[in-house]
């Protein structure tokens, strides 16, 4: 058995950036839409849950789940245009100028920007989040910064 | 090494996005409604100071002092009950109105439910007969009490069963007393004790 903290403590400690980290990927409303069906998850699971270590990162993973979701529903309700953008669905700015240029970047750049830096979660736990290598999580938070850092200063 | 000044930016977002609170608090009335709350509690104020209260499906499970240490009582409730226990201050509506109520005169027993799982055996016999048999504005003595749970001889078991009520003031352990009338102790400490005693005396204004 695993000794978990109770849940409120968890939504006391990483509750906001979990949010942040929803509205930076989608925007607003469907953040907050991401943001709770993220929670239902984690808590149906949480009981269940056998290892208790990184819990942070176990948070973000759903999360990031959750924005896959959604990104794919957004997807199938999609009418044909000419020119698809990279990402789903443009989220509005939540910080300005930087902010709304991490909106616009790659799915997955955006999703590694935002783990490491709203999140802070380590290369391994961006990895495990994004389902890929953590070379390639360095890769997506490298590229990301080098195209943030020419949206900037344009 | 100099710090890339994109990095520290997107370090020093504002942490506190407008609606977070409301977000987090529609969050935690859904897993209510969804059935993924195993323990509500809430903090609310009293005239004798904030109390936390802690209800499961079943009923009323807890209630501490402020004197106890609040993140210790949570985290004891994850372990003995189950962890997903949440800030969601609806299911404590009654019985946040019977404590107000009993704090101003107005009521002499609590009807919310209780869910007696935080304590077993022997104790919990004890604290059941002292919430059906020892009424509002009466004391008893340990060893009163040690009679009424069929056991004359077991004062001192008494002693630790009020000493570890889960569900203070709702099962009214201020109401036992030492034999010859000493106040013995309180978890809520004696001046607590003191001032419901007096309050069911019937002393108009306490608080």
């Amino acid at each position: 058995m695993v000794d978990l903290p109770p849940f409120q403590q968890l939504l006391d400690v990483h509750g906001v950036d979990l949010h942040r980290f929803c509205v930076a990927q989608v925007g607003p409303d469907a953040g907050a839409d991401c943001f709770q069906e993220a929670v239902m998850a984690a808590l149906r699971a949480y009981p269940l849950l056998t290892n208790a270590t990184n819990l942070r990162g176990w948070l973000f993973t759903i999360a990031h789940r959750k924005v896959l979701d959604h990104h794919r529903a957004v997807a199938r309700r999609a009418v044909p245009v000419g020119t698809v953008p990279e990402c789903g669905a443009l989220p509005t700015p939540v910080d300005g100028d930087l902010w709304s240029a991490v909106a616009t970047l790659p799915d997955k750049q955006r999703g590694a920007i935002t783990l490491r830096y709203l999140a802070d979660l380590s290369y391994a736990a961006i990895a495990a989040a994004l389902d890929c290598t953590e070379g390639a999580a360095r890769q997506n938070v490298r590229a990301g910064l080098a195209s943030l850092r020419v949206a900037v200063t344009r | 090494m100099t710090a890339d000044p994109i990095e520290e930016q997107l370090r020093h977002v504002d942490r506190d996005p407008i609606g977070a609170s409301q977000v987090m608090a529609a969050a935690i009335a859904r897993a209510e409604r969804e059935g993924l709350v195993d323990v509500a509690y809430t903090i609310t104020d009293t005239p004798i100071g904030p109390l936390l209260v802690a209800a499961t499906e079943a009923g009323l499970v807890r209630v501490a002092f402020e004197t106890e240490d609040l993140d210790q009582v949570l985290a004891g409730l994850a372990e003995r009950i189950a962890p997903r226990v949440l800030a969601s201050p609806a299911r404590l509506d009654p019985v946040r109105r019977e404590l107000d109520e009993y704090f101003h005169g107005r009521r002499q027993q609590f009807d919310v439910p209780l869910d007696w799982r935080l304590s077993s055996g022997f104790r919990r016999t004890v604290l059941e007969h002292l919430r059906a048999d020892v009424p509002y504005g009466q004391t008893v003595s340990y060893g009163d009490l040690a009679t009424m749970a069929g056991n004359p001889k077991a004062a001192r078991a008494v002693g630790t069963a009020m000493a570890t009520n889960p569900i203070p003031i709702v099962v009214p352990c201020h109401r036992v007393l030492r034999t010859g009338g000493n106040l013995g102790g309180y978890g809520g400490g004696l001046a607590l004790k003191v001032a419901l005693l007096h309050l069911e005396s019937g002393a108009e204004t306490l608080f």
